[in-house]
């Protein structure tokens, strides 16, 4: 319970941070993706479950407020935070390569799929320039960002798992 | 506090709980998509506690923004003070003069029986509290909704230009599609030969360039040139008449040699978009016409 009311709140956080502060801050017209930080974090360190849930969670609020069609930015979330399930056995928290290597793939995955869907499909071929002026931008802003948000991410949940295990060692 | 529970739940493997869960985003996909769903009661209490944190926090924002920029400008803005008080009484004159002028117009007007076509419409103004999540769209959230008596439709303008369309309202907020969106379409008018277009957002043009395509144009006599104004057309179906759009900045022949098509630049500034008013007053079309 406590750990649900905690991610809870760290995806409205980043939600209402992605959607207004670094809105304004944006550089070059191009805004960080926090939600998929959080996805993916949780994916490679609590498996395919969690990372699925909380990426329904976070597609879910962009599909209430800003989505074009309801579910498409949830099941686009929910398939990135299970991918990232399939790391957990290679994540070591001392190791910061693997979790950007993960993060820059969701993100990229994630842009690349959006402009399939919706730019592809409505006759836009141009891929070379959204990718270097829309998807590549935000890769780089997000791995940035990612510097900063996956050490929070990783600080809560290891509180967490410790509270967790502390209450479990009482009961047993 | 709650006692951790002891495992004795059936353990569903995690790939049927996503094939379930993909069934369910698949059933509201197509709702959405062909019958216009929305998940009223869960959006309104989400929109609950998102918005206000959003207004918090795009008030905080801007005023973290405005500080700065205040403190930057200030030796600029004494300046500018000093001319614009000059500029003022050179105004003012003109002003009085152009007040005798208008009551000319309006005389000739009522002759004419325009009244009705431009007639004044109804406003309410509204703040930007929060912009798409992502980047590929142009998109954002203004604080006033179904409550204050908004619905989908209604034209979204700031100063004298268009902004968009308002495409989905909470009890609080509503969502408004800016007209440089990828997606966005709008029946515009050269004003100054009521010959129509098609302006369409795109998000290639507007990053590169500040602009959005327009198409369509039957310009037969040569007449309309670069720097010519456009506005919202009367054969639009969506939008009201006569909402400037923008001015032309480029103009080329088609391959057909009937149409003209090139780039508007639009007149507002959608980077730093904080205030809007919504018009209340909906274009009312008999019959099932659609944009596009």
């Amino acid at each position: 319970m406590r750990r649900k009311i905690v991610v809870f709140l760290m995806i409205l956080i980043c939600f209402v941070l992605q959607t207004t502060l670094f809105q304004s801050i944006s550089v070059l017209t191009v805004a960080p993706n926090l939600l998929i930080i959080v996805t993916a974090s949780f994916g490679f360190m609590r498996g395919k479950k969690e990372g699925m849930y909380i990426g329904l969670l976070c597609g879910a609020l962009v599909d209430i407020f800003y989505g074009q069609i309801l579910g498409g930015y949830a099941l686009l979330y929910m398939y990135i935070g299970y991918l990232n399930g399939f790391f957990r056995k290679q994540f070591f928290p001392e190791d910061f390569k693997l979790p950007m290597a993960l993060i820059a793939g969701s993100d990229f995955l994630y842009n690349c799929v959006i402009y399939f869907f919706l730019f592809l499909f409505r006759n836009r071929l141009n891929f070379g320039y959204y990718l270097s002026h829309v998807i590549l931008p935000e890769l780089v802003y997000t791995l940035l960002m990612m510097i900063i948000l996956y050490f929070i991410i990783l600080k809560v949940n290891r509180h967490l798992e410790e509270i967790e295990k502390r209450s479990e060692a009482k009961f047993v | 506090m709650r006692r951790v529970k002891r495992k004795n739940k059936i353990d569903i493997p995690a790939k049927y709980i996503l094939l379930f869960l993909t069934g369910i985003c698949f059933v509201l996909m197509i709702g959405s998509f062909a019958f216009n769903w929305t998940l009223g009661p869960v959006s309104t209490a989400a929109s609950y506690i998102v918005i206000p944190m959003q207004r918090g926090m795009t008030e905080a924002g801007n005023w973290i923004y405005d500080k700065t920029v205040e403190l930057a400008t200030l030796k600029d803005v004494m300046q500018d003070n000093e001319e614009l008080k000059n500029q003022v009484n050179e105004l003012t004159e003109e002003l009085n003069r152009l007040k005798l002028e208008r009551y000319d117009t309006e005389d000739l007007r009522k002759l004419l029986d325009l009244d009705s076509t431009y007639a004044n419409y109804n406003k309410i103004s509204a703040n930007v509290i929060g912009k798409d999540a992502g980047n590929w769209f142009d998109t954002f959230l203004i604080d006033v909704g179904s409550k204050q008596g908004i619905s989908v439709g209604m034209n979204v303008i700031s100063g004298n230009g268009l902004v968009g369309i308002i495409t989905e309202v909470g009890p609080n907020y509503s969502k408004v599609r800016a007209i440089i969106d990828d997606m966005s379409s709008v029946s515009g008018m050269v004003l100054s030969t009521s010959d129509n277009c098609i302006v369409k957002g795109d998000l290639q043009t507007m990053d590169d360039r500040q602009m959005i395509r327009f198409s369509n144009l039957k310009d037969s006599t040569d007449s309309v040139a670069v720097g010519d104004q456009v506005v919202t057309s009367y054969i639009s179906s969506e939008y009201v008449q006569g909402l400037l759009i923008g001015y032309i900045s480029e103009l080329q022949i088609n391959a057909n040699n009937l149409t003209k098509s090139g780039y508007i630049t639009p007149v507002v500034d959608f980077e730093h978009i904080k205030h809007v008013l919504v018009i209340t007053d909906i274009k009312s079309v008999t019959g099932d016409l659609t944009e596009e």
